[in-house]
């Protein structure tokens, strides 16, 4: 197991290179220049030329690069050209309440599309089904914002349950985070719940036609066991695997949610980033995401080998 | 079983026409026929597999340890799967399930059903599948189904099978999808446990060489009707009627002349194109305007029994020559 995940490790250093080549080259080409937006209303040459020294941002590109992916391996992604603060202080203070955000939802989702999927895929083509199929369709069609707005509308506005935006950080009032945070995660979970409830019920439906679990119910098994130890317990090999790259996903694209609820995160901290064309920062937000899905992708993959026999060494 | 009738949802027909078949204890009754005549649906009809809702059971009863089962009452039927009536099937690559350890699997069985510890079923799984002919069966018990050989994981499912002494083995192609040598193998196994505990075993075949090897009665199935039934060595040496004479005559022979092997022309007719009457009359040789009532199965003494307007044959061939 051990040698598996080294093995892993390895195959994952060229594909960051890779990552972080292709966003320095392609910040590099988009368009405006960040000393220009740096030094706002002056224009005067002097200035610019000393602020692109001091950024050494007069180095050929090649060179750029190395300079900026040598500071990193040591933990140096820069300072922010707009705040000056260095960026992976910034990063260090927006991503933990981005990863809450998205626990929350990504647990929102769990447990509202494994049992729907399981549920529908055992009752399939009854009543229970349809009614499901198409609660999962609206979740999927509902755009976040939208359902965001109205449950601000709704829970906030008019029957005053819970705060319509905000942060308080888990260490400070654990209790007052989680209440805070709940709104913005049930919306962003919903749609994620849709999604896997669709995988777990056409991943259940095939299980549930194989001979093993002929095999169970021929051994009388109650169908609750049928169902839930034979049956899911194979289903879950793609369901491991999509919660992975959705909860990747889900760190990159809290931005709208974020927006609407106000939470000081992730999201809001690349679009900034992108606005202001604060390259420091955009990259360094990049290459800490690339690396983020490149570990829940191995992570997706232990929980494979772990889950699949077939895949274990002897 | 007794004049038991199945037909499949939105069918026109019965799949299942009025069946009838019983094993005792200790003995084997083969099924024997084509693919597609209705054994492998009759075995999970008795075991009570069948989808829910996909076909309703037009006619007949099961009586089992001289209880009439209600094979709709789904707590009662789980409740003697596994125990005291046990099925294996045809595909052991794909029958066990690949998450678990076969050890697990096979205690499993026994925790369903007996009110015991989970050491006691590990003791009882280790017992049977050492009974099965495991080589290293401690070591086994551990292992994943992937890691057994085809022949391996019949005897895994067997033991299965047999782990809580069930009355009634139900075999549905058991040799089917394994080698030659393997074949035997299984069989003998099954004939040796089954005169150790003197179940009745139902074997479900298409292979006259395993009916030959193993069959105490013999019921053959065409187009979802018992045709003919009776003592094995009856059914070979005497078939009466046209079908099972196809049969018999299909199998190759090591005497008498080379030739091409003699086959039944035709195919088994499916629901919607099913004749009225008897069900092989397009494909009889010896088909007559009466064949378009269904013949009875009529005894013809010493157990058996012909479902034909003509039996016994020869009388017939006899009277028309």
């Amino acid at each position: 197991m051990l040698s598996f995940i080294l093995r892993r490790l390895v195959i994952a250093i060229p594909t960051i290179i890779l990552i972080s080549v292709f966003v320095f080259t392609l910040q590099k080409l988009l368009p405006g220049d960040p000393v220009l937006a740096m030094a706002g209303e002056e224009r005067d040459p002097q200035v610019l030329e000393y602020l692109r020294e001091k950024y050494r941002l007069n180095d050929p590109i090649p060179v750029q690069y190395f300079t900026w992916i040598g500071n990193a391996l040591t933990g140096d992604l820069g300072i922010s050209l707009r705040t000056n603060q260095p960026v992976l202080e910034l990063i260090g203070e927006k991503l933990p309440v981005t990863i809450q955000l998205a626990t929350m939802a990504m647990l929102f989702a769990l447990i509202i599309g494994i049992p729907a999927g399981i549920f529908s895929a055992v009752k399939k083509g009854t009543v229970t089904d349809y009614i499901s199929n198409v609660v999962a369709l609206s979740g999927l069609s509902i755009p976040n914002f939208w359902l965001g707005i109205m449950l601000i509308l709704l829970v906030s506005v008019k029957w005053k349950l819970l705060p319509a935006s905000g942060y308080v950080p888990l260490s400070e009032d654990p209790i007052r985070s989680i209440t805070v945070m709940l709104m913005p995660a049930f919306v962003l979970g919903t749609a994620l719940a849709a999604t896997l409830m669709r995988h777990t019920r056409s991943a259940m439906l095939s299980v549930m036609s194989s001979d093993y679990v002929r095999t169970a119910r021929a051994k009388g098994l109650v169908e609750r066991k049928v169902i839930l130890k034979h049956a899911f317990r194979n289903a879950l090999t793609p369901i491991v695997t999509l919660t992975a790259l959705l909860f990747g996903e889900l760190i990159a694209g809290a931005v709208l949610t974020e927006q609407i609820f106000t939470i000081p995160g992730f999201g809001k901290l690349v679009v900034d980033a992108v606005f202001n064309r604060d390259y420091a920062v955009v990259q360094g937000i990049v290459l800490v995401t690339a690396v983020g899905f490149i570990f829940m992708n191995l992570l997706a993959d232990v929980a494979y080998v772990l889950l699949n026999p077939r895949l274990r060494k002897q | 079983m007794r004049d038991f009738s199945l037909r499949f949802r939105g069918a026109p027909s019965d799949q299942i026409n009025h069946v009838n078949f019983s094993v005792s204890a200790g003995k084997t009754l083969c099924v024997v026929g084509e693919s597609g005549c209705g054994k492998s649906v009759t075995s999970l009809a008795m075991m009570g597999l069948l989808p829910p809702g996909a076909a309703t059971i037009r006619s007949g009863e099961m009586i089992f340890e001289g209880q009439n089962l209600d094979l709709s009452d789904n707590n009662a039927m789980r409740k003697l799967r596994g125990s005291r009536m046990t099925m294996i099937f045809q595909e052991p690559m794909t029958s066990l399930n690949p998450a678990f350890r076969i050890g697990d699997q096979i205690a499993e069985s026994v925790l369903a059903h007996r009110n015991c510890t989970k050491a006691e079923a590990h003791d009882r799984s280790l017992a049977i599948l050492k009974r099965v002919g495991i080589p290293a069966a401690e070591k086994r018990m551990r292992d994943y189904p992937h890691q057994l050989s085809g022949g391996m994981r019949q005897r895994v499912m067997i033991a299965m099978a047999l782990v809580n002494d069930p009355a009634l083995l139900i075999a549905d192609e058991p040799t089917t999808a394994l080698d030659v040598t393997i074949q035997a193998e299984i069989l003998e196994l099954i004939r040796d446990l089954q005169t150790e505990t003197d179940m009745g075993t139902i074997m479900i075949t298409h292979d006259l060489g395993v009916v030959a090897e193993i069959a105490d009665t013999v019921a053959v199935m065409y187009a979802g009707t018992i045709v003919e039934t009776g003592p094995a060595e009856r059914i070979f040496n005497d078939p009466q009627h046209p079908y099972t004479i196809g049969l018999m005559s299909s199998i190759p022979q090591l005497t008498g002349p080379r030739g091409r092997l003699s086959t039944v022309p035709g195919m088994v007719p499916t629901t919607p194109n099913m004749p009225e009457g008897c069900r092989f009359a397009t494909r009889c040789p010896f088909a007559q305007p009466i064949c378009a009532t269904e013949p009875p199965l009529a005894p013809l003494g010493d157990g058996h029994a012909v479902a034909c307007h003509f039996a016994p044959l020869e009388t017939h061939l006899e009277q028309s020559a």
